[in-house]
Parts: structure tokens; C-alpha cells; sequence
């Protein structure tokens, strides 16, 4: 029998603001415990929630991006329920009349074996503004636990999909996306080890062909796409392998431990609490006008798909290429700052996309740390163009740049890597290699085009390298036809 | 002599014996202090006082007002409801699960009151987290109603009413969020606003139901009341809900005359459940107003009947929600011993809150609950807005409303504990203008075998002025509101 699995994604990403969202404290990751909860944040009696501009902003900002409704009003609703990192035995959330409606995120699924790459629509049911809670920590006092309330109010934009993912590979090529984009518009750092970007995976599977949606679990908390793409794939195999044999499927939510690859329920569906959802009564309505979301619009950045159709209309880059440079912000900016410093752009992009992302990947180096800046990439990509290095010279400067031997022109100068485009000294280079290759002459004249190839190499080798492969190219061929 | 006197006086005569030096503040709170010493251990009205502090503000006070840049209430003792955070201050808000509990912060009126230079008293006894229409349901006991010992002094407000009545301090703050400022001030004989929900701002008020919540001034007289808006009022960007109006002298339409006023009497308010004699006093006020030039109109508020059973839905509902922060973790009383986080909470919140609150939090609970939504909160709301709208309706053919504030004079402590839904029915006249928003007042009118009848007016929205008034020039042509209690006191407090 042939099963599908269909996934949804919940993601809490945690705003870039310079406070929390209904009071004046700050969010800074990792300050001493509760050195950031202010009397709004431990509930003190009497204190009230203010909304932080700022939170919805970011909202409006994901809103514009992914082409979604933006609510003219949406309401903050209390979420009962107690929990000792939960200060006021509320969560103020959304949850009728959310900021942010329906939209969709477009994106690219790698190939696979032998499945090629392509693109998928996902469609995003809504994203609403919510107020994270602080933390529970074990063992910090001997028998009892404490109680950190610095993240307690962080906003959060809980970024809902419909069930519109059918594999591990599409959930974590969302949920790439989804990770570049927030980044990309500037609402979210990105940081899965701290937090700022939680997904929480709804996995259910069905017979193939099936209209019907299976019953799911709700995978918690993962906060790295490897655990994501693990966590997926057992589920899927524990459901398919539950109902093959038999068994049901309850509704429940789960864990991923990384350390046995496994998911486990931490508590059925059945025994959840009733929130019991109302309006909170100590904010009033969101709203939104028309003029608010124009001057967001005014602050928006060029997006990625945008920024990808320009690449290939102003570059005559490949959609491939354009999407590979479009694929974060920092890349893009990156590419873009080597053409305007003067490179060609075909070339800047294989040099974007080639040496330095590859000795990125190999030294797990952000961009941002590359020793290589944009300037310095352009000014090589110059002296190749302007002929005065080889593309293979070029890959030794380049290492050399990469390793803090100083700029362009001066590792040209101390490593001799000029190329030679003086037709005289190449012509005089030719006559020796055609002189000591007769052979080859001979097999040319009779027809064996691989001989010419192998006399350019020759005379490539005779100028150790610095000779100008289009010249040599261009001579011998005169020299040998007439 | 001069301290009976003193503690009789209003807000203005103080404020001048303030100024020319007949007194200092630190005389005058003296003089507070010993009344309460001599009559609060009857009366129950304060549950903190600090002596140390109320006399170090006093001292300021002279120091302002020595450098000249007094406020009329600088100086002036004022008796803050224990529901107001107040730095340094034991806030209990009535309740045993906040009775450890020293606010590290002050309510937006209490700063209001130490910006005008005002001096705390001490903070005054009120129904555990507000919920109550006699006092009865407070941690740390009844209040007596000074007109009658055996009797209530009404509630939630009730610590607040004992201690104005009893000049016990020169003005105090209640809160009111059915009827808490207005149905004490009928029952303790004295001047209570209600303003317009979002006038004054609720950030350091203790929350019971947040959407009906408003603090208001409970004073000798309605020129009083209005000095003391004058302090509390103002927006205040730590609640969303405050309102960004222009600051307004609440004492600039006093003096005006009441020619042509029209009066509404809504059919609904003089029905069945109101006393005889209290009828009888509001229809004497009535024709006094008349006298004043005013015309009567009589109107109707077809969904008052409504107002209780929806007020007993919405106000449970956010009081169950709004109360889940005491759970034990952070302050508040804990359990001394439990065996988990669950036995922990059930503890705490079983010893710390009393029975009209738990009463409450169930109420709540249960019609916040999936499957009960619908039927109750969202029906609640919408005959909320009806309820409102025959206001809107009412404002149509009259500048204000007046009827009796409370069906009947103060009972007996006891008297309705064990039947809540005959003390619900306290806040049957008062309870329409907290769910619709609108500003209610209830002024001294008279008497009934001994006891203190309260005539409310209702405004229109932001009409507080005008209420103001209207009660004003009433109380220049009456002297209900000037009428005290008879205290025994010990000899040499006069």
C-alpha cells in the first residue's frame, strides 16, 4: 500500500524588537536571570500590557512579504492556563482575528537521487502576534525549580502553514525559506540555538489518493532543520508502521530526542487544557490602516523573488544563478556590492556561488566573516578582465587574498602571475613548441583536431602558465593554416 | 474643638487653612491620625496605616506650600482603597492571598496623589479583590457603617465609605466596577463618582473586571469630588484603555445654574424591588431639582432587568482570568506545604482566596469553557451593547439620568451573606452604567429611619462636569451631604 505524508508547520519566530511586547523591559538573549522582568513581566497586581509598535510592524512587514491580507483590525485574546514560567496564568495571543490572514511562500525543493529539484507554493493559513513565555530552570537551587521571566513577553509572530507539504524535504525547504525570508525583511535574527526560530511540525499520513487528512502529531520545539528532517522522517515511518499494524493513531503532541532519533508523546490531545479564549479586555483592537502598511511598504527591502527576476533581467544571469544569489539577503548584497565595484556580473556570480561559498562551507564561515570582501573580489575579477591574470592565476590569488597575503595587484606582482600578452614573446614561444612538436604539426595537418589542443597546452606549459590562452589560441591557429 | 471642625471641612476650606498656615499638614494629619486611632479599632475602615509615612509626606507638604507652589490638595490627607499599589505599602486588596504582599510600585493615582502633593493616610478596607456589595467578604473583616454599627457600610468601597463618612479622612478613592463607589456612598451618606471607564487610568488598580474597572473620588461633596478629579483624572499611556482627552477643571461648571436642565427618570429605576422610603426620598430630591429650574422627562431603560445576570457572566469571566496570576509562584501566599506544582496551586489558591472569589473564578471558568462560550460570554456582550444603546437612546431626550443609587438603606451585617443573589441585587441601579461605560454619581438626599439615601445621577459620556454640577448646586440648596454620623468618641480626641 502507498501512504502520503502531509505536514503543516507552526513557526514561533521571535521579533527583532528593542523591547518586549507589552512592556518597556528589554529581550536581550542571555542576561543574568530575571535582570530583564520588569513589574509587567513578573504580573505584578495592577500592571497592564501596552502593545509594542514596533512587534507590529515586524507583523506587517511578513504580511506585505508573503502577499497576505493584512487584518484593518484584529483582536488580542487571553489564553488561560497555568504553567509557573506563565506569569499571569495567560498567554496574550491571537486567536479569532488574527494581524496577518492568508498569503504564500514560494519555494525551491532540492533534487533528490534522481528527483529533480522543484518549485512548490506553500500557502500560509495566518500569522498573529503573541507574547512568549519565561523559562522553567532545573537544578539551578538544590530541590526546587526556578523561575526566569526575562523571556516572558518576547514577541512572537507565530507563522502558521495549511497542510500543503508532503515530504520531510518540502517541510525543511519551508522551513528554510521561511528562515531567510523573516531574516531577509529584518523582523527575525534567525537564531535556532537561542530560540528566535522554533517550528512546531503537525505530521499525519493517509493512503495515497486520499482526500481525507489522518489524525496528527504535533512534533514540538524543533530548532534545527536536521532534527526537522529526522524527526519527520521517523514520525512518518512510526505512523505508516502504527496503522499497518493495526493500530491507531491518537492525536497527541511529541518530542524529538536527537540523541535515539525518536519521537515521543509528552501528552495526549485528550487531556489538553480548554484555554478558554477571550478577548483581552486590557487591550483594545489592532488596527491597521491603509496608511500604516504604505509607510511599512516605504521601509520594505527588495525580496528575494523581486530581487531574482532583476538579477536575471539586468545580468542575463540564469534563473538558477539569480536564485542561488538570491537565496539570503547577505549573498545577494554581497554579489550585488561586487558588481558595483566594478566587476562583470556573469563572472562576479560564478565567483559568488563558486570559490566563495565553497571555502565558506569548508571553514563554516558566515559571509560576513569572509577575509575576501566584495571590493576585493571585484578588483580581481578586474584583472582578469582587463587580461592582466589568467582564470587559473586568478584561483591563486584568490587563495592568497583568502589567507591575508594582501590585495589583488601586489599578490600579482610578488607571485609573477602576470599574464603575458605580448604577441611578439608569445609568437616566439609558438615557433619553439611548433619546432619541437613536429609530430603533432603533421597529425594537425592531416586532419587530428585534438593535436591543436595539445600544442596550445604545450605552449601554455612552455610560458609556465602566464600566457594569454585566447593569444596562444588566436596565433597558433594562424600559424598553422598558413 | 478645631479638630472636629477640621475633619469636617471641605477639600477647599482646608486647602485655605493649608495656605495661610492656620494649620500645617502634619497638624492636620495628626489630628486624622488620632480619630482613627480613637475610632478605626470600632469601625474596621483601614487595614494599613503607617504613621511614619503619612507624616513624611505631610512634612513635604508643608515644605511646598512654605516654597509656594502648593496644589489645592497639597497637604491634604487623602484615604486610598487597598486596591491601589502604593511603594512601600502593604496592598492586599482585601484578600489573604495578598495580605504579605508590600506593592514595589505605585498605581498611576497614587503618583497623581504624590504629584498634587497629597498626603496617604493608610489604605482602606474593601471586599476581597472588590467582589462584594457589604464588606463582608474582606480578609480582614466587616466594616461598620458609622450611621448604625450593626449595619454595612455597603461595598466594595466600603473601608473607603466608613472612613469618609466618619470623617475619618478628608476625601478617599474607591473603585467601582458595578456599583462599588456609588451604592457605599448611598449607604454611608455621602458624595461618590463613578467617572467614564477610561478617564482614569487603572494601571497599579488591582484588577477585578478589567472592561468595567474604573477608580473615581468618594468625598464630602460634590465640589470635593470634583478637586479630587481633578487629581485622578488624566490619560496615561501604561493602560491602553485610558482615554487621550484634553485635561479638563472638573470645578469649572459648578456655579452654573440648573434653568432648563432636563432630568430622565427611567420608569425601570421606581419599579418593584426599590424600598418605599427610599422612593419617597428620591421623588423629595426630585422636586427640589425642580424647584432649580429643571424638567422632568420621564424615560426608559427597556434591558435594565438584563443587567445583573449579563454583569454576572462578563465581570466572573475576566475576574476568573485576571485572577490566575496568584498562583503562589511569585508573591502572594503560598502554601506551606504541598507535594507538587498542582497541590501547590490548588493550596494556595484554596487557602488564599474566600468564598465569594472562588464563587466567582468558578462562574467565570465555567462560561469561558468550550461548548459554553457562545451561550453565555458572547450573548453576554451582545446585550451588553443593547444595554448601552438604551442609554444612547435615553441621552436623547434628557442631559441626565437620576434615580435611587441602591434599593434600600444599609442592612444588617449578615443580613444577605448567605444569599447571593439578594446582594447582587444591591447593584441593580448601578451596575447599567458600568457595562454601558457611562459616568455615575450618588448624592446625599435625605433619610430614612435614620439611614442615608443616596440619589444617583448618570451623565453622558465625559459628562462628569456637568454631573458635578448638577449635584453641586443641589447641595447648595440642600444639607444632606453635610449631615455626620453621631461617634462617641474617647474625651480628649474631640
Amino acid at each position: 500500500m502507498e501512504w502520503e505524508v502531509v505536514i503543516g508547520l507552526e513557526t514561533h519566530t521571535q521579533l527583532q524588537t528593542n523591547t518586549k511586547i507589552f512592556s518597556g523591559a528589554a529581550v536581550k538573549y542571555g542576561a543574568e536571570p530575571n535582570t530583564q522582568a520588569c513589574e509587567v513581566s513578573i504580573a505584578l497586581p495592577g500592571v497592564l500590557p501596552v502593545l509594542n509598535k514596533e512587534a507590529v510592524n515586524c507583523a506587517i512587514k511578513f504580511g506585505l512579504a508573503i502577499n497576505a491580507e493584512i487584518a484593518p483590525r484584529s483582536v488580542f485574546a487571553r489564553k488561560n492556563y497555568f504553567y509557573p514560567d506563565l506569569p499571569k496564568g495567560y498567554q496574550i495571543s491571537q486567536f479569532e482575528l488574527p494581524v496577518v490572514g492568508k498569503g504564500a511562500v514560494t519555494i525551491q525543493v532540492p533534487a533528490v537521487g534522481k528527483h529533480p529539484a522543484y518549485e512548490k507554493v506553500v500557502n500560509i493559513t495566518r500569522a498573529h502576534l503573541e507574547e512568549d513565555a519565561g523559562k522553567s530552570v532545573h537544578g539551578a537551587v538544590e530541590g526546587m525549580s526556578g523561575i526566569d521571566l526575562n523571556r516572558a513577553g518576547t514577541p512572537l509572530l507565530e507563522i502558521v502553514t495549511e497542510p500543503d507539504m508532503r515530504s520531510a524535504a518540502e517541510a525543511v525547504a519551508y522551513a528554510k525559506k521561511l528562515h531567510e525570508l523573516v531574516q531577509w525583511i529584518g523582523i527575525c535574527d534567525g537564531n535556532m540555538q537561542e530560540g528566535s526560530f522554533r517550528c512546531d511540525v503537525n505530521v499525519s499520513v493517509r493512503k495515497k489518493g486520499s482526500d481525507k487528512l489522518g489524525t496528527r502529531r504535533e512534533i514540538k520545539n524543533l530548532n534545527s532543520f536536521k532534527f526537522m528532517t529526522q524527526a519527520i522522517e521517523y514520525e512518518t515511518r512510526w505512523q505508516i508502521e502504527t496503522l499497518e499494524d493495526g493500530g491507531t493513531i491518537h492525536q497527541a503532541t511529541v518530542l524529538f530526542n536527537p540523541d535515539t532519533g525518536e519521537t515521543r508523546a509528552m501528552r495526549s490531545k485528550e487531556e489538553a487544557n480548554d484555554y478558554r479564549y477571550f478577548p483581552d479586555p486590557d487591550l483594545l483592537p489592532l488596527e491597521i490602516t491603509e496608511a500604516d502598511k504604505a509607510r511599512v511598504q516605504a521601509q520594505m527591502p527588495e525580496l528575494p523573488e523581486a530581487m531574482k527576476a532583476r538579477f536575471e533581467a539586468q545580468f542575463g544571469l540564469t534563473s538558477y544563478d539569480a536564485a542561488s544569489l538570491t537565496a539570503s539577503r547577505e549573498l545577494a548584497n554581497y554579489f550585488v556590492a561586487t558588481v558595483d565595484n566594478g566587476a562583470e556580473a556573469k563572472p562576479a556570480a560564478n565567483w559568488v556561488m563558486g570559490a566563495i561559498s565553497a571555502k565558506l562551507n569548508a571553514e563554516e564561515k558566515p559571509l560576513a566573516d569572509s577575509p575576501v570582501s566584495s571590493e576585493q573580489l571585484a578588483s580581481l575579477l578586474k584583472r582578469i578582465a582587463d587580461n592582466t591574470i589568467s582564470n587559473n592565476a586568478a584561483k591563486q590569488v584568490f587563495e592568497a587574498m583568502w589567507n591575508g597575503e594582501g590585495e589583488v595587484d601586489a599578490i600579482i606582482e610578488a607571485k609573477g602571475l602576470k599574464q603575458v600578452s605580448d604577441t611578439g614573446a608569445i609568437e616566439a614561444i609558438i615557433d619553439e613548441v611548433l619546432a619541437a612538436n613536429a609530430v603533432m604539426v603533421e597529425e594537425f595537418k592531416a586532419g587530428k583536431e585534438k593535436a591543436f589542443n595539445a600544442l596550445v597546452g604545450q605552449a601554455m606549459k612552455a610560458s609556465k602558465g602566464k600566457a594569454n590562452p585566447a593569444q596562444v589560441n588566436e596565433l597558433l591557429k594562424k600559424k598553422l593554416t598558413t | 474643638m478645631i479638630n472636629s471642625s477640621l475633619t469636617n471641612s471641605s477639600l477647599t476650606q482646608l486647602s485655605q487653612m493649608l495656605a495661610n498656615k492656620t494649620i500645617s499638614s502634619v497638624e492636620l494629619t495628626q489630628t486624622f491620625l488620632n480619630r482613627i486611632d480613637a475610632l478605626n479599632p470600632n469601625i474596621n475602615a483601614y487595614i494599613a496605616l503607617d504613621r511614619d509615612k503619612s507624616l513624611a509626606q505631610a512634612k513635604a507638604a508643608d515644605a511646598r506650600i512654605a516654597a509656594g507652589n502648593a496644589e489645592p490638595l497639597t497637604g491634604i490627607p487623602i484615604a486610598q482603597k487597598d486596591i491601589f499599589c502604593a511603594k512601600g505599602w502593604q496592598t492586599t486588596c482585601g484578600s489573604k492571598m495578598l495580605a504579605n504582599f508590600i506593592a514595589p510600585y505605585d498605581a498611576h493615582v497614587i503618583t497623581q496623589f504624590d504629584n498634587a502633593g497629597a498626603v496617604n493616610l493608610g489604605k482602606t478596607n474593601m471586599d476581597e479583590f472588590a467582589m462584594g456589595s457589604s464588606n463582608e467578604t474582606s480578609y480582614f473583616g466587616g466594616v461598620k457603617n458609622p450611621w448604625d454599627f450593626d449595619r454595612v457600610p455597603g461595598g466594595s468601597s466600603g473601608g473607603s465609605a466608613a472612613a469618609v463618612a466618619a470623617r475619618l479622612c478628608a476625601a478617599a478613592t474607591g473603585t467601582d466596577t458595578g456599583g462599588s463607589i456609588r451604592q457605599p456612598a448611598s449607604l454611608c451618606g455621602f458624595t461618590g463618582l463613578k467617572p467614564t471607564y477610561g478617564v482614569v487610568s487603572r494601571y497599579g488598580m488591582i484588577a477585578f473586571a478589567s472592561s468595567l474597572d474604573q477608580a473615581g473620588p468618594m468625598a464630602k461633596s460634590a465640589q470635593d469630588c470634583a478637586l479630587m478629579m481633578n487629581v485622578m483624572a488624566g490619560f496615561d499611556e501604561r493602560d491602553s484603555t485610558s482615554l487621550n482627552r484634553t485635561k479638563e477643571d472638573y470645578t469649572r461648571e459648578l456655579a452654573k445654574p440648573l434653568h432648563g436642565l432636563k432630568i430622565g427618570l427611567p420608569k425601570e429605576y421606581f419599579a418593584e424591588g426599590l424600598d418605599a422610603s427610599v422612593a419617597t426620598v428620591i421623588e423629595a430630591a426630585i422636586a427640589e431639582y425642580k424647584k432649580l429650574g429643571a424638567e422632568i422627562v420621564e424615560i426608559s431603560l427597556p434591558n435594565t432587568g438584563l443587567s445583573i445576570p449579563v454583569y454576572y457572566v462578563l465581570a466572573p469571566a475576566e475576574a476568573s482570568s485576571n485572577l490566575s496570576r496568584y498562583d503562589g509562584v511569585r508573591y502572594g501566599h503560598r502554601a506551606a506545604e504541598y507535594t507538587d506544582l498542582m497541590d501547590m496551586y490548588n493550596k494556595s489558591r484554596a487557602e488564599g482566596f474566600g468564598a465569594e472569589v472562588k464563587r466567582r473564578i468558578l462562574i467565570g471558568t465555567y462560561v469561558l469553557s468550550a461548548g459554553y462560550y457562545d451561550a453565555y460570554y458572547l450573548k453576554a456582550q451582545q446585550i451588553r451593547r443593547l444595554i448601552a444603546q438604551d442609554f444612547v437612546e435615553a441621552f436623547k431626550q434628557c442631559d441626565v439620568i437620576m434615580g435611587p443609587a441602591a434599593p434600600s438603606t444599609a442592612f444588617k451585617a449578615g443580613e444577605k451573606v448567605d444569599d447571593p443573589v439578594a446582594m447582587y441585587l444591591q447593584d441593580i441601579y448601578t451596575i447599567s452604567t458600568n457595562l454601558a461605560g457611562l459616568p455615575g454619581m450618588s448624592v446625599p438626599a435625605g433619610f430614612s429611619n435614620g439611614l442615608p439615601v443616596g440619589l444617583q445621577i448618570i451623565g453622558n459620556y465625559f459628562d462628569e462636569a456637568r454631573m458635578l454640577n448638577v449635584a453641586h448646586q443641589y447641595q447648595q440648596v440642600t444639607d444632606w451631604h453635610m449631615q455626620m454620623p453621631e461617634l462617641t468618641m474617647p474625651k480628649d480626641v474631640a
